[in-house]
């Protein structure tokens, strides 16, 4: 019981602070990993291309695979509606005065600065699953500084990045890329 | 049946987005403006800008918002329990058959390719992102005040003898709700001091 109680807060949490789509909320999810322990980084990475090659909001299936992996088949759903509850009741207030919100220049100045943070929060969480992906395991105690770069895979990452960035392929569905890079682990035995 | 209609149509739409709420909005101008005419073109982009400059999951705050608009605050719980539900359980079948093969050999090595190709997904959204929010100098101190702060927090560990009240502190000022709600207060007092706020 108490761990149901446990993910909808957390969710709660995540939903509540997430601003700005799917991304902002993996910041607060390494976050909650790194702090109850219930999955790795690792674990986060794969969670995240699974749920950006699935149907349905990206944030609202990283709740879900998530709280399965905490907490099984209810665990998945008491996440995803803890992560809903703070939306449906803020934007149920801001609907009664959606225009004097839209145009206030109060949430204009907060938004200024917690957008700014947002996609700073979004990169140190993509630093933290870099290291998982990109290093190979260290010795001893684990440190970013005693690892060491793992080739193949960062020559893959790299790869991607440029496809998508670079080449008319950025057009196409980031789903062949998650594909791609899944064929080419196992074909080298990443 | 209108209760209904706004869980199956939000429910349809949830099943056929892929990726974030921004992939949403097509989808939402189909079934939304054209198909049953919930909100006009200029609402829809309201309810939409909002969504994303609120609490929450995008596609989520504009289910809420059409929804609400059709029938009150019964209709806003509708349609956002329609737009996650196709997620739960498409997810939960996917993570309860993948849980029976990640111990397998070529499994663990499509994933550690999959793990470098997010990195670089994740990398390229991030550059647009940025491209969008950190546009002057007070904007780029946040982030990399902020990015700093996160990454330590991620990647030190504390020495055991730390004292309970540093540790304490180190959390927090490491922690992701924190630096959010402290760079928003930064930036409506940077907004105050330039004087923007009076309209």
């Amino acid at each position: 019981m108490r761990i149901y109680l446990q993910l909808f807060f957390e969710f709660c949490r995540v939903g509540l602070f997430s601003v700005g789509g799917g991304l902002a909320t993996i910041p607060f999810l390494t976050d909650l990993g790194n702090r109850t322990g219930w999955f790795t980084s690792g674990q986060l990475a794969d969670m995240i291309a699974i749920s950006e090659s699935t149907p349905g909001p990206m944030g609202v299936n990283m709740a879900t695979y998530v709280g399965f992996t905490s907490g099984g088949m209810l665990g998945g759903v008491i996440s995803t509606l803890g992560l809903i509850f703070p939306s449906i009741v803020v934007i149920l207030i801001i609907a009664q005065f959606l225009q004097k919100f839209r145009q206030s220049k109060v949430v204009d100045g907060i938004f200024y600065g917690l957008r700014a943070a947002s996609v700073a929060l979004i990169t140190a969480a993509m630093l933290q699953v870099a290291r998982i992906a990109l290093l190979c395991p260290a010795q001893g105690p684990e440190s970013a500084f005693t690892s060491y770069p793992n080739w193949p895979p960062i020559a893959l990452a790299v790869a991607v990045f440029v496809c998508v960035k670079y080449t008319p392929l950025k057009k196409v569905h980031p789903i062949f890329f998650i594909i791609a890079s899944a064929v080419v682990g196992v074909a080298f035995s990443f | 049946m209108l209760l209904l209609d706004l869980f199956l149509t939000f429910a349809k739409m949830g099943a056929m987005t892929f990726g974030g709420g921004y992939a949403m909005l097509p989808i939402l101008q189909r079934e939304v403006v054209e198909k049953k005419k919930w909100a006009t073109e200029d609402q829809l982009a309201d309810y939409y800008a909002v969504g994303q400059c609120t609490p929450g999951i995008i596609a989520v705050n504009t289910a809420t918002f059409v929804g609400a608009s059709q029938a009150g605050i019964p209709g806003g719980i509708v349609a956002t329990l329609g737009v996650v539900f196709p997620s739960i359980l498409i997810i939960l079948a996917i993570a309860a058959f993948l849980s029976g093969f990640m111990h397998l050999e070529a499994v663990a090595h499509a994933f550690n390719g999959v793990r470098a190709g997010v990195v670089a997904l994740i990398l390229v959204s991030i550059i647009k992102l940025f491209k969008g929010a950190v546009k002057d100098w007070p904007t780029r101190i946040i982030y990399t005040l902020v990015l700093a702060l996160a990454a330590a927090g991620n990647f030190v560990t504390l020495p055991a003898a730390t004292s309970a009240g540093v540790a304490a502190v180190w959390n927090l000022a490491t922690s992701p709700v924190f630096l959010v709600i402290l760079s928003g207060v930064i930036g409506l007092v940077i907004r105050m001091a330039k004087g923007g706020l009076k309209s």
